[in-house]
C-alpha cells in the first residue's frame, strides 16, 4: 500500500483515530507521519495516537486520573504500554476503552464460548448470554440447512432475546469520583 | 537443550505436507485466557508470574490433549534454542524476550502448545497442516474445556474472556491460514486481494516481510476482531475466505502457463539452477528460490522433488535450525554459506561447491 499523502513511498504507519465517535484510518510512509507529527520512534506518544487517547483536544484538562482498585494500574500506565493490568482495568478504564472496543470489534456483547462455571451461575441470573450464543449457531445452521421456516423463527428469538439484553439498555450512569 | 534437539528430527507440525502441493500450507487456532484475580503478566511482578507458571505447569502437563507433554521454562533455553522453538511456531518472538516465570507445555508431537506467561496467562494453540480450522478449533475448545475445569478463567459475561490487549478480548480466539501464493505474486495480483480481505476485518501479513516483498510468497491471513461473533462465524469467515483465494491463485497459475508459459519456465529454471550451484545463499534469496521450485512442482514442470521435501527446506534453511545443524553458532556469511551446502545435499546429494 502506498501513503495516501506523497503517494511515493510505501505506508509503514496506520494510524487510527477516534473523531466523534467515528474511526478515521490514514496510511502514511514515515516521512509523512513524521511530518504530521506522529512521533513513530516513540512507542509511548504513538500508541496514544493509535488508540486515539491522545488525540482530544484538552487533553490535559478532561483526563481523568484513575487507578485500578485491583492492580493500581493508572490511565497513564495503560497508554505507554497499550496492555491493561488485570481483569478489573476492563472496569476501571471503561469510559477509555469503550469507543476503542467499538472501533476494533464487531459488536459490544460477546456471545462465544462461555467457561462452565460462569454458564451455570449466568444462567441462573440472566439466562441470557449462553442461550444467545446458542440460537445464533442455531441460525446459522438453519440458514446452511436451507430451513427457512426454522430460520424466521429463531430470528425472532434472537430479537426478543437481544431487546431483552442488559447490554441493549443504556448504561446505568456511574458515580462521580 | 536436548529436548530441543529431539524435535529436529522431525518435521514440524505446520509443514507435515500430505499428498497432492496445495495452496494452503497450514492452519491454526489460538485461544487466549487469563486467571481470574492475577494480574496479567506485563503488569505482574516476577514472583507472581513463576508462582503461576509453577501451579499452572503440572496442569497442563497432566491435560489428555497434551499427551507425552514438553514443558520448557525460558530460562535456561539458549538464544538458538529460542529461534528454533520460533521457527516450529511453537512460542512467538514475545515470549522468548521472557525468563523467569514464562515458558511452554507443548505436545510431543508439536500439534497443541500452550504458552504461559506471554503477554496473557495462557495462549494455548492447535496447529496442523492444509485447512483444518474447524478440526483445530475443536481440539483446542476440547483442550480449552478440560482446563477450565481446574482453574477460573478471567471472564465477563459482557465481554467475554478478558485479555491484557483489548484487541483479544470475547473469544480470545485467533485463527489464522498459511497459503503459498506464487501465482497472484506473479501476476501482479496480489495487492488488490490483501486490500478487500483487510476490509471485511481479516488481517493479512507475509509469514517473512510484508505485501509484495513477502519472502517465499507465503502469507499467513487471520480474524482481527474477536469481539461481537461466535468463535463459529469467525472460523466460518475466514475459511470461506481462504477458499475464495485459493480458487483466485489457481486461476492465476492457469493464466500464467497460458500468457507467460515461458518466462514461467524461465523464473522456475533459475530458482532451480541458483539453489543447485549457488556457495553463499542468504535467507531471503533461499525463501524465494524454494517458493520458485514448490511453484514449479505444483505445476507439474518439476517432477524429481515432492512439495513437502521444499517446505522441509524454508523450515532448515531459518538462522536457528541451520546453527543447530551445523552444532555451534555461526555469522550470517558463514551461515550463508552452510546454507547453500545445506541446499544443495538436499536437492543434488552433492554437498561440495560446484565450480
Amino acid at each position: 500500500m502506498m501513503c495516501e499523502t506523497c503517494g511515493k513511498k510505501m505506508a509503514t504507519v496506520h494510524w487510527t483515530e477516534m473523531v466523534n465517535d467515528a474511526v478515521k484510518k490514514m496510511h502514511l510512509c514515515e516521512a509523512c507521519a513524521s511530518a504530521k507529527g506522529l512521533d513513530v520512534n516513540n512507542p509511548a506518544a504513538f500508541s496514544d495516537v493509535m488508540l486515539g487517547l491522545g488525540a482530544q483536544k484538552e487533553p490535559a484538562a478532561k483526563e481523568r486520573d484513575v487507578a485500578c482498585a485491583l492492580c493500581h494500574m493508572r490511565i497513564a500506565d495503560f497508554k505507554k504500554t497499550s496492555r491493561l493490568g488485570c481483569q478489573a482495568c476492563y472496569e476501571t478504564f471503561a469510559d477509555e476503552l469503550k469507543p476503542l472496543l467499538e472501533a476494533m470489534h464487531k459488536g459490544n456483547q460477546h456471545v462465544g464460548k462461555v467457561p462452565a462455571h460462569k454458564e451455570a451461575k449466568g444462567a441462573a441470573k440472566a439466562g441470557l448470554l449462553p442461550s444467545l450464543a446458542g440460537l445464533r449457531q442455531k441460525l446459522e445452521a438453519a440458514i446452511a440447512a436451507e430451513q427457512y421456516e426454522e430460520a424466521a423463527s429463531l430470528r425472532d428469538q434472537i430479537r426478543q432475546v437481544v431487546e431483552k439484553a442488559p447490554a441493549a439498555r443504556p448504561r446505568p450512569a456511574k458515580e462521580k469520583e | 537443550m536436548k529436548v530441543v534437539d529431539e524435535l529436529l528430527k522431525n518435521p514440524s507440525a505446520w509443514l507435515k505436507v500430505g499428498a497432492p502441493p496445495g495452496v494452503m500450507v497450514s492452519s491454526r487456532v489460538r485461544l487466549a485466557r487469563n486467571l481470574e484475580g492475577v494480574a496479567f503478566p506485563g503488569w505482574a511482578g516476577e514472583e507472581e508470574s513463576l508462582s503461576l507458571w509453577q501451579s499452572l505447569r503440572p496442569i497442563l502437563e497432566a491435560l489428555p490433549g497434551c499427551a507425552a507433554p514438553v514443558a520448557l521454562e525460558m530460562e535456561g533455553l539458549s538464544r538458538v534454542d529460542k529461534e528454533i522453538l520460533i521457527e516450529r511456531h511453537l512460542i512467538s518472538r514475545d515470549l522468548a524476550e521472557k525468563g523467569r516465570g514464562s515458558g511452554l507445555v507443548f505436545k510431543a508431537d508439536e500439534t497443541v502448545v500452550i504458552m504461559v506467561n506471554e503477554e496473557d496467562h495462557i495462549r494455548m494453540q492447535a496447529m496442523s497442516p492444509g485447512l483444518s480450522l474447524r478440526g483445530l478449533w475443536r481440539t483446542i475448545d476440547g483442550i480449552d474445556t478440560d482446563l477450565e475445569r481446574q482453574v477460573r478463567y478471567a471472564f465477563s459475561p459482557r465481554l467475554g474472556y478478558l485479555t491484557a490487549c483489548p484487541t483479544n478480548v470475547g473469544t480470545g480466539m485467533r485463527a489464522s491460514v498459511m497459503l503459498h501464493l506464487p501465482g497472484l505474486v506473479l501476476m501482479n495480483e496480489i495487492n488488490p486481494i490483501i486490500k478487500g480481505v483487510n476490509k471485511i476485518g481479516l488481517a493479512v501479513r507475509g509469514l517473512w516481510g510484508e505485501g509484495t516483498d513477502a519472502a517465499g510468497n507465503m502469507f499467513q491471513i487471520s480474524n482481527q476482531t474477536t469481539l461481537g461473533e461466535t468463535e463459529d462465524t469467525i472460523i466460518s469467515r475466514l475459511e470461506q475466505i481462504v477458499l475464495e483465494i485459493e480458487e483466485h491463485e489457481k486461476h492465476a497459475k492457469e493464466r500464467l502457463l497460458q500468457q507467460k508459459e515461458i518466462s514461467l519456465r524461465d523464473h522456475v529454471g533459475r530458482a532451480r539452477g541458483i539453489l543447485t550451484h549457488a556457495c553463499l545463499l542468504n535467507s531471503k534469496e533461499t525463501l524465494d528460490m524454494l517458493s520458485a521450485l514448490r511453484l514449479g512442482i505444483e505445476l507439474g514442470l518439476l517432477r524429481e522433488w515432492s512439495a513437502s521435501m521444499i517446505d522441509e527446506l524454508f523450515l532448515l534453511i531459518q538462522p536457528g535450525h541451520l546453527q543447530k545443524v551445523e552444532g555451534k553458532i555461526i555469522g550470517a556469511e558463514k551461515r550463508d554459506l552452510a546454507r547453500a551446502r545445506l541446499i544443495r545435499t538436499r536437492l543434488t546429494a552433492k554437498p561440495a561447491c560446484p565450480p
